[in-house]
């Protein structure tokens, strides 16, 4: 791909030459992919409520402007402050304002890909903050200083033994300890200690509900809670795209959202803020970061449908296979492949082709967005740009001058079958022959199909 | 009814027995058939590279060659699922877009949409995995796809099943892709190989003896990874089979 952009390839490569591991990878996650399988099943009305999800993420699109409006006066109204970041920088700065001012130096988070996205964790502790991510998963990463690898599962590239000699190196537990109840226990009672130190929490917001100002945070660990509860300072990022209109949405959505993520029928936390506690401050940051630049082209604007289940990751044949790492993006897989250009075709130019058009992300998304068509689109737009390799080019406008010309596609299958495909072993399997690395060429059939017919019909 | 036999390029030149299986099935149904010998590709190689100016010439050509049919069939969902689905942003304006569109059908779907035929006469006598190619399936809609909760079906499966002595092995992973995905197979070869070794994996633990598809650009892929490693599997198209051909050596 582009000399200076992520090599999709390449990093792939890389994580598929650890056979065993990889295969444990895919394992792992088609694991989920099955676990949702069930869990969407289990309800006769999946493909209404996928239906009416989509529908109600149009109208928000359509109308995000009035919505967010909506949202903002009604959560002002009930003493929350609301805040507007045009990209990530100023998101940053307005966290890092906030915290200044509340001379804040202990800092605890749940998971918000937002933040991953802004890179606020490395823009906060270069400014003397100290940063805990309380996902156990999102932990773990940071401890091994690692983005994490999905959305919705972190540290699904770890092994369980590698999480024991992580925090035996980092905590203190036992050396060779792998048993996951031990380390979670161990890893619970170290978060703790942070918790009760944290002067602010940041967490992410899955929902804010335009007509009552509130926002919804799902979390599997109540980390969320504990990180609002004890501090006297709540900031929560959201992308603007997170809007729903009104609470009877939510009912749709937390529905779909944990079945889809991770086959539970609803996560085990949905914590609901409507402005701040007694004596407190709650803070909504507002992001737009690239999101109006998508709302405005139509290929593109259903991408902002995502609520970020992660489903699509878990399906894609290639996400399992390659790991979430080769992507080199905050939120990576199909959906990943789709915004990324967005912000940055050159430099992710592989992306939209590290795919096989399988279609089954787009089957699987809990809000029907047509995932692998946008990569497709994301392929033309990406040759209109100029940013396709050279070799694709060249092969693709030979093909086509071979194929417009029925005598020059005859000759050059002729030369295929007689020449190339006869050529010896070693001649044929040549380093430059990226097929027949791991597999043979077809044997060439003595006539063509319409030769064949052809001479039965005597034409 | 006069049906326009459309044999994709790689077919023509390096499966000759798909095509013939294919015509073959279609004369024994009465049904007049024409191979139009102008037609070379549908353009879905440089369609899917995102190379739409050199698509175009090919899309055009194929509407003129096969507009003069009552319906156009192949044996490739994946091309039929490229005049469908995917004409319309190449050449949506052309006069014969719309009618050439509403009559290109793969194969099996022919015969149980508009041929309304869902028995073949004939006997297959052995374990046969069938592997979902993904865009007969999630773009024709050629059966229900393991994501969706709809009622199940398969209108490939119908037609094998409806051979005697066929026996169809139970997969892991009912409609996991192969890989092939066009130039992806090259591009990302390392991830095309792995998913492409994990198929046949699960069609052998499965006990199948042959391994069978919709589109030979799946089994292209596949038979390759399985001649080099030397894996005793054989590989047919449905077209093939259900034609009644033997067993490919
Ligand atoms: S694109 Fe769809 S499946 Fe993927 S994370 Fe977003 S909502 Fe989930």
């Amino acid at each position: 791909m582009s000399h200076s952009g992520v090599d999709h390839p390449r990093l792939a490569a890389e994580f598929v030459k650890n056979d065993s591991r990889a295969h444990w990878h895919d394992q792992a996650l088609w694991f989920v992919r099955a676990k949702r399988d069930k869990a969407a099943q289990s309800l006769p009305e999946w493909e209404t409520l996928r239906e009416r999800a989509s529908q109600i993420k149009r109208n928000v699109s359509a109308n995000l402007a009035d919505y967010l409006e909506e949202f903002e006066a009604n959560a002002t109204k009930m003493g929350a402050t609301v805040h507007w970041a045009r990209d990530a920088a100023e998101h940053n700065q307005i966290v890092l304002g906030l915290l200044e001012r509340h001379n804040a130096k202990r800092v605890v988070k749940s998971k918000s890909m937002l933040t991953e996205e802004c890179h606020l964790n490395p823009f906060l502790e270069r400014h003397g903050l100290n940063v805990v991510d309380t996902d156990l998963g999102e932990w773990i990463v940071q401890l091994r200083n690692e983005p994490p690898s999905h959305i919705v599962l972190p540290a699904i590239h770890i092994k369980k033994e590698e999480v024991g000699e992580l925090f035996h190196r980092k905590i203190g537990t036992d050396s060779g300890a792998s048993d996951p109840t031990y380390l979670a226990r161990a890893a619970r009672k170290r978060l703790r200690e942070e918790f009760l130190a944290a002067d602010a929490g940041i967490t992410g917001v899955n929902f804010a509900i335009a007509e009552t100002g509130g926002i919804v945070v799902c979390t599997n660990e109540g980390n969320a809670d504990l990180g609002t509860s004890l501090p006297k300072l709540h900031i929560a990022c959201m992308g603007i795209e997170k809007l729903i209109p009104r609470a009877d949405d939510l009912s749709v959505f937390l529905r779909l959202l944990a079945r889809s993520a991770t086959g539970q029928p609803i996560t085990t936390y949905s914590s609901h803020f409507h402005g701040p506690r007694e004596g407190c401050e709650m803070h909504i940051v507002l992001v737009d970061n690239g999101r109006s630049n998508i709302l405005g082209s139509d290929e593109f604007r259903r991408s902002l449908n995502c609520i970020r289940c992660g489903a699509c990751m878990n399906t894609c044949p290639v996400f399992r296979r390659s790991g979430g790492h080769s992507y080199k993006t905050a939120v990576p897989g199909p959906i990943g492949s789709i915004l990324a250009p967005s912000r940055d075709a050159q430099q992710y130019a592989s992306l939209p082709f590290a795919c096989s058009l399988c279609g089954s992300c787009s089957d699987v998304c809990p809000v029907k967005i047509d995932l692998h068509h946008q990569l497709l689109t994301w392929r033309r737009e990406i040759t209109v740009r100029g940013h396709l390799p050279w070799t694709k080019r060249v092969s693709m406008k030979m093909a086509r001058i071979v194929l417009v010309r029925p005598a020059i596609y005859r000759m050059a299958g002729f030369l295929l079958r007689k020449v190339v495909l006869r050529m010896p072993r070693a001649l044929l399997y040549n380093p430059w022959n990226a097929w027949g690395k791991s597999r043979d060429l077809p044997p060439p059939p003595k006539q063509t199909f319409r030769q064949i017919y052809q001479q039965r019909h005597g034409k | 009814m006069r049906v326009g036999l459309f044999i994709p390029c790689y077919v023509d030149q390096l499966y000759p027995r798909v095509g013939l299986a294919t015509l073959e099935l279609l004369t024994r149904q009465g049904l007049e058939v024409d191979f139009p010998v102008e037609q070379t590709c549908c353009g879905q190689p440089m369609s899917n590279t995102g190379c739409c100016d050199d698509a175009r010439p090919l899309a055009e050509r194929f509407l003129e060659i096969f507009s003069a049919y009552d319906y156009v069939v192949a044996p490739s969902g994946s091309c039929v699922s490229m005049v469908r689905n995917h004409y319309a942003e190449l050449v949506g304006d052309h006069p014969h877009y719309a009618a050439v569109r509403d009559k290109t059908f793969e194969l099996c779907e022919f015969f149980t949409d508009v041929l309304q035929i869902e028995r073949i006469e004939g006997a297959f006598p052995h374990r046969v995995g069938l592997h979902q190619s993904c865009h007969g399936l999630r773009e024709l809609r050629g059966g229900r796809a393991s994501e969706l909760m709809v009622d199940s079906f398969s209108k490939t499966r119908v037609l094998l099943e409806s051979l005697d002595g066929i026996e169809l092995v139970e997969l892991s992973r009912v409609d996991e892709c192969c890989g092939f995905g066009g130039t992806f197979a090259v591009a990302e070869a390392a991830v095309s190989t792995m998913m492409g070794r994990d198929r046949i994996h699960d069609h052998q633990q499965a006990g199948a003896e042959v391994l069978t598809a919709g589109d030979m650009s799946c089994l292209m892929h596949l038979s390759g990874l399985i001649r080099r490693e030397k894996i005793a599997l054989h590989v047919m198209h449905v077209a093939e089979i259900l034609a009644g051909y033997e067993v490919a050596s």
